[in-house]
């Protein structure tokens, strides 16, 4: 076990990935002598050259579009989005190519590209740097999308995701880089949970509360202000997002009977709301009361001044727990 | 912004119903080395790169481009007739496509645009393979690593940026071989094209970006997506490029080999202009007659890629009558084989729509297959089921 940081993490992840498989490659903008602009390429392109850690020109679909070619050509690209906000160009080739080309081809051409994407807000930026675009990717088939929420996942599902021949959406949330925490270097990928496994990150009986990426941490704060309150709590790290791994919902709803869901991202067509409906749809004699969502607004990310309003903090998160349990919330005599 | 050389100015310079963009020439002369009545011109660097060209290969260049237009039109029939649900003809364009394609070495490895079937077809891809999209049995109509084609792209331009990452493989890899991209005119204005253009320059990758400018995208004349030359655009990605008459087989293939060979030896990308036609529609669906000229059309007519060739074998007492019997025993074959192919082809089975979309299992779609074939079950009869009143 070592202390890391987040970043850090992924950066070793990505390190392994490269000494491991010669054909793994990482594009992006200034990912080499600058090591990224958030420094989580730090160093790799000294020890690995020019040639696997490529600084690439300023055109987001150019970069996409190059990484198709060389999957094509047999190689495992990975892809830095560096902004969240600054993948739209990149779109039309991750959802027309990068998604579809497996289908087109009757599997005969494989796109084992992972495009890391750190998102989510929490640190002040200006616009198009604090986005949650996941919903956009998890609902284009074809791709699979995970999300990581500590620095042991980060290590683990970068070379999870390098190492699939599908497609990956990595989705990195930017406001943790600087969280530190314990990492098992050794962990053997083949052992280790499925990168499509969610997991129980805090055991609890009276609600279930569901996060992913950068929520994670405010979740499990939650549940510990619930237990001071005498309100059991079940955390799950989504981890992926598409897909969904339902059954471990399932389990937990049936157990709690009541479900809370919490991202950054927009609420309405978000990924809340695809668990609310699935889990209303397989666990509806389960449930004790409507599914809740605690999101951001359906509004433009907004001027940091104001995010702390959009971003679900601890007492939202909270209040959307009161809401579930039927317990005094801030919504109390409203209907609907 | 929009004026030209002879100051008429705005998007509308050169008339309605006309392709013409000659407004502002300011690139290289159109290299041509077959006259549209088949004499053959002399050119101090082209004629060294057919050098080895013998006659037997002429008349084979012939059969190809003869083949080819036979492919097209029996394509264009079975559309008529229903087997097709859509058809992209590429008659006027056999010799843009034939002499680049024939051109390229077996490694080299090509990311065609959906009216690419010249090129597809001498690279070996079957009759049927070229219409099995086309007819709906499936989204595209080969394995790309058997015939060193891509699945032909129908995004506009998409796949230059796929034929640029590919060769920067290529190089990474040590490789001599070349990645090559076809796009049309109209393609030269999409973003994915222009950085693709600025990738190949920064990485110097084995790369030829071949644009037929073939003056129509759908309606939309070449005029309206540039006003200098097509080829010139590249030269402000400091790309080297060649404007050559797309009707003549010849010189398309003495400009793809040099530019092959610019490649190969690590000089990088080059950009050429193959000036042609599309005689047809845009699609079967199409109907330029709304938006182009018939005097147009007369003109290039007199411009045929075929018959120039055909001249240029007659001249050279090359066009006996066992070469013309030959071929035309071959675009007979292929035309019935691709008949028989199109008629005879397998249908897909309903549960065919989960396969493929992921390499490994996914727990979501495994779920909505198995509710589907149970959906299907549920009729008794599964080949009542797999009709498609009973999947309704």
């Amino acid at each position: 076990m070592t202390q890391m940081t987040f970043a850090r993490a992924i950066n070793s992840g990505l390190r392994k990935s490269l000494e491991n498989d010669p054909k793994v490659i990482l594009m992006g903008e200034d990912i080499g002598a600058l090591g990224g602009v958030f420094r989580v390429t730090d160093g790799l392109q000294k020890d690995f050259g020019t040639h696997r850690v490529v600084d690439t020109p300023l055109a987001e679909s150019g970069i996409m579009g190059t990484a198709v070619g060389l999957a094509y050509r047999g190689y495992r690209p990975v892809v830095e989005i560096q902004f969240d906000g600054f993948i739209y160009p990149a779109f039309d080739q991750i959802v027309s190519q990068v998604a579809k080309m497996h289908y087109r081809t009757q599997g005969a051409v494989k796109m084992p590209i992972t495009i890391r994407v750190p998102f989510g807000g929490g640190i002040g930026s200006p616009e198009h740097h604090s986005e949650s675009p996941e919903a956009y990717f998890t609902h284009t088939s074809g791709l699979r999308v995970i999300s990581v929420s500590n620095p042991q996942d980060a290590y683990t599902m970068i070379q999870q995701a390098i190492a699939s021949d599908d497609p990956v959406l990595y989705f990195e949330p930017k406001r943790r880089y600087h969280d530190k925490g314990e990492v098992d270097e050794t962990v053997d990928l083949s052992t280790a949970l499925s990168m499509e496994k969610a997991r129980v990150v805090t055991e609890g009986t009276d609600v279930t509360l569901v996060a992913y990426g950068p929520l994670v941490k405010t979740a499990r704060d939650a549940a510990q202000a619930a237990a001071d309150e005498g309100v059991s709590v079940e955390v799950i790290d989504l981890r992926s997002l598409a897909p969904l791994d339902f059954a471990t919902l399932e389990a937990s709803v049936r157990k709690t009977g009541r479900l809370v869901i919490t991202h950054e991202a927009a609420q309405s067509g978000g990924l809340g709301a695809e668990v609310a409906a699935s889990i209303t749809e397989r666990c509806f004699y389960h449930l004790e009361a409507a599914p809740v969502r605690v999101t951001g607004f359906d509004v433009p990310y907004p001027y940091s001044k104001l995010e702390m309003h959009h971003l679900p903090g601890l007492d939202r998160i909270l209040d959307g727990v009161d809401r579930a349990l039927g317990r005094p919330n801030s919504l109390s005599g409203l209907e609907g | 912004m929009f004026t030209d050389d002879a100051g008429k100015g705005g998007i509308s310079a050169g008339g309605p119903g006309s392709s013409d963009n000659s407004t502002r020439r300011t690139g290289g002369d159109l290299v041509q080395l077959i006259t549209p009545a088949g004499e053959r011109i002399s050119h101090p660097e082209f004629d060294s790169w057919l050098q080895d060209v013998s006659d037997e290969q002429l008349g084979s260049l012939y059969e190809d481009m003869v083949v080819i237009r036979r492919i097209d039109a029996e394509a264009t029939a079975l559309q008529r007739q229903g087997e097709l649900a859509l058809w992209p003809p590429l008659l006027g364009q056999e010799a843009s496509q034939i002499g680049s394609a024939r051109a390229l070495r077996e490694d080299d490895f090509v990311f065609p645009s959906y009216r690419d079937n010249g090129v597809a077809y001498c690279r070996g891809v079957k009759p049927e393979d070229l219409v099995r999209a086309w007819r709906g049995n499936a989204s595209a109509g080969w394995d790309p690593f058997t015939v060193n084609v891509a699945t032909q792209q129908i995004i506009i331009g998409a796949q230059s940026l796929h034929a640029t990452g590919y060769a920067m493989g290529i190089q990474n890899d040590g490789a001599d071989c070349v990645a090559v991209a076809y796009f049309g005119d109209g393609a030269t204005s999409e973003g994915d094209v222009n950085e693709a253009m600025v990738f190949a320059a920064s990485f110097q990758a084995p790369v030829v970006f071949f644009c037929q400018n073939n003056h129509w995208a759908i309606s939309e004349p070449v005029r309206l997506q540039s006003h200098i030359q097509l080829a010139d655009r590249a030269s402000g990605f400091g790309i080297p490029s060649m404007r050559v008459d797309g009707n003549d087989v010849l010189a398309v293939m003495a400009a793809t080999r040099i530019a092959l060979d610019r490649a190969r030896h690590g000089g990088g990308p080059t950009f050429i202009e193959a000036v042609t036609y599309r005689m047809g529609p845009h699609t079967t669906a199409d109907d330029p007659t709304r938006y182009r000229d018939a005097n147009e059309l007369e003109d290039w007519a007199a411009k045929d890629p075929i018959s120039r060739l055909k001249s240029l074998l007659e001249r050279k007492g090359l066009l006996t009558a066992d070469l013309e019997a030959a071929v035309a025993a071959k675009a007979d074959a292929v035309a019935k084989e691709l008949r028989a192919g199109t008629i005879n082809m397998p249908e897909p089975a309903p549960l065919d729509i989960f396969k493929h979309v992921y390499s490994t299992p996914n727990s979501w779609l495994d779920r909505q297959q198995d509710h589907y074939s149970r959906y299907l079950a549920s009729f008794g009869d599964p080949a009542e089921a797999s009709s498609e009143e009973g999947a309704r």
